[in-house]
């Protein structure tokens, strides 16, 4: 193998990884947001809660596999849960003030943190080591990562189309009057959902804590990315969020290998914005019309 | 109270403001006429989304982008030129382009309000990247250096027209700003009054209505937009002058909240409310800057949910309402015993 084949795989291994990663970092909001109709502008603040509660478990000791996989998405789902309770169920069909509201929560949240742990947090090393292919290394890691979202991909699969909780919760975001009248709770519905959507969101924070700056305002960063990526994936949870996200994943890794990450980025946003104005459904609207 | 005693009594408290700023740098300290510069400047601002949203409907989360990209033209003009007349025109010329470009984009593709909220957002973060990573020499315009996040120091401040070598004093900036804020909200009441501020709210209102009776809500929308980017341009402009300096941050995601926090806090729907908003909000924040008990975003973010919640109409509405209740009672003390029911009254009595 030649330098020249090197640098393609890698640049093939980090387009994987971006496009696992933005999955991973989207699927949340695609329930929250794509399924529910709720605009929630603190999705960037439920990953930082979750990247928070990666670091602070583990430098308290405990193991970093379990503060990932299991304290943050069962943190994060936990204060979604309360969050939805308190705030989100006065807002549903006002999608305006519901904009407006989470928006409040963002900034809230962001306070919160910074009060309690300053500006910056120590943060926690990328487990797994690394490997070489010729001249260029790269991470286990990223192929964890990739595996993840892999196994998140297939776990929300199999619970909507297969379990009685995905045909209820698909049901009632359909039609909840009607799953009222069949004698099922909506309110419970809306309330489990979102804090299913709050969960996998922190599960995606405490996964990319390791290699992610961990600061309150980190949620910024992300939650442009994830509502472009949601809008343009369009609503179908799973084929709308892979389809955006290996776009824009794409697109990313090879605009930033072309010029510099900022001009990447200024290349996925500028191409966002053409596919929204020419696909106003999103990708799985125009081509994947109904799955799931 | 006929339309013409209305007007005279809105003439009068004109009147009584333009006084007030005349007055304002012969009784406080420079350092308070420096702040209520800025305070002034940051109202100019809200007016530019109290119209596009209280009026036009148009819910746009990237304010901020207009308004940096307003100070941005100023500075490159007017380091180029030494002279901030052409700088002026150039700050409100540029950001109404920019807006006349992205509305287009987004009205004529009929793209519903939440993602045009996306768009807007996003748009906003490409500007606050694009302008963060031109540090280096090679990143110039003319003779202005963009400096990427450190910004541009010593940006020449106003100056009289036409006439580089007369700077304005700190005072003469604090007559300008306060004159522009007086003309921005005077120019908008008159758009308001007329025709073409109706049909702006008509299409608020109702939009297939709105195109029914002939009007083409997208090309209103349009024209709202610029009007509100040339606005938010002018504020940029205003700030630049207030501190002589220009960085990214003008484009940042926590101002654009600030401008949303300002109409909601100061009545949706009013041109009063968000200017009373952005100077309170901005108080407070300039308050708490100077300890470090409670964070600012945290406050901000209270202030903002409580509103939502509690308070949807914001403060200028509330005590208007209120207002008009006690007059009322002051009127009629006791109230009418005999009052026919609701529901006999014909539809459409009043």
């Amino acid at each position: 193998m030649g330098p020249t084949m090197d640098i393609y795989i890698m640049l093939g291994l980090n387009a994987l990884n971006g496009v696992a990663s933005l999955f991973l970092l989207c699927v949340g909001l695609a329930i929250i947001f794509g399924m529910m109709k709720i605009v929630n502008l603190a999705h960037g603040e439920f990953i930082m809660l979750g990247a928070y509660a990666t670091v602070v478990s583990t430098n308290a000791g405990v193991n970093i596999w379990i503060s990932m996989l299991v304290i943050s998405p069962l943190f994060v789902g936990v204060v979604g849960l309360v969050i939805e309770r308190l705030l989100i169920r006065h807002l549903y069909g006002r999608l305006i003030d519901s904009m407006l509201a989470t928006w409040g929560l963002s900034l809230l949240i962001t306070g919160i943190i910074t009060t309690i742990f300053g500006n910056t947090i120590k943060g926690v090393q990328t487990p797994l080591g690394s490997f070489s292919v010729g001249q260029y290394s790269s991470s286990y890691y990223n192929l964890f990562i990739f595996a993840m979202a892999l196994v998140v991909m297939a776990i929300v699969f199999v619970v909507m189309r297969f379990t009685r909780f995905g045909m209820i919760a698909r049901a009632t975001m359909q039609n909840p009057g009607m799953s009222a009248a069949l004698g099922i709770n909506p309110d419970r519905v809306y309330m489990l959902t979102f804090a299913a959507g709050a969960g996998l969101t922190g599960l995606a924070g405490g996964l990319i804590a390791p290699v992610a700056g961990i600061t309150p305002g980190m949620g910024a960063a992300y939650v442009a990315k994830a509502f472009i990526t949601v809008v343009g994936g369009g609503t179908s949870i799973i084929t709308g969020t892979i389809s955006a996200a290996s776009l824009f994943g794409t697109i990313d890794q090879i605009g930033s290998y072309l010029t510099t990450p900022v001009y990447g980025q200024v290349i996925v946003f500028t191409t966002a914005i053409v596919l929204i104005r020419l696909l106003p459904q999103g990708i799985s609207g125009r081509f994947f019309k109904g799955q799931l | 109270m006929t339309t013409k005693t209305a007007l005279g009594l809105q003439l009068a408290a004109l009147a009584v403001v333009i006084v007030g700023i005349a007055l304002v740098p012969g009784y406080v300290q420079i350092f308070t006429v420096m702040q209520l510069t800025l305070f002034a400047s940051m109202a100019v601002l809200a007016l530019s989304l109290a119209f596009i949203w209280g009026f036009g409907g148009i819910l746009s989360f990237g304010q901020t982008a207009f308004f940096g990209l307003g100070a941005y033209a100023y500075a490159v003009t007017a380091v180029n030129f030494q002279d901030s007349t052409p700088a002026i025109v150039m700050a409100v010329l540029v950001p109404s382009l920019f807006a006349a470009m992205l509305g287009y984009f987004t009205f004529y593709g009929r793209i519903s309000d939440v993602y045009f909220g996306v768009i807007t957002l996003t748009v906003t973060l490409i500007l606050f990247n694009v302008a963060n990573s031109t540090s280096g020499q090679e990143y110039h315009i003319g003779r202005a250096q963009l400096g990427g996040f450190n910004g541009m120091p010593a940006v020449p401040t106003f100056n009289m027209p036409f006439n580089p070598s007369a700077p304005l004093y700190p005072e003469q900036g604090w007559y300008v700003t306060a004159g522009a804020l007086v003309a921005v909200y005077c120019m908008l009441r008159a758009i308001l009054a007329g025709r073409f501020g109706r049909v702006v709210v008509a299409v608020k209102e109702n939009e297939i209505r709105a195109s029914l009776l002939g009007y083409d809500p997208r090309l209103i929308k349009l024209l709202a937009f610029t009007i509100g980017g040339g606005i938010a341009g002018l504020a940029g402009a205003l700030y630049v002058n207030w501190g002589a300096f220009v960085s990214p941050n003008v484009f940042s995601l926590s101002l654009s909240a600030q401008i949303i926090i300002w109409v909601t806090v100061g009545g949706l729907g009013t041109l009063l409310g968000p200017v009373i908003g952005a100077v309170l909000i901005e108080y407070i924040i300039s308050s708490i800057g100077s300890q470090q008990v409670v964070n600012a975003n945290l406050v901000l973010g209270a202030v903002l949910l409580i509103f939502v919640l509690l308070l949807p109409k914001g403060l200028v509405p509330t005590l208007r309402h209120l207002a008009l209740e006690v007059l009322h009672r002051f009127r009629k003390p006791a109230a009418p015993e005999a009052a026919p029911p609701a529901a006999a009254q014909p539809l459409g009595s009043k």
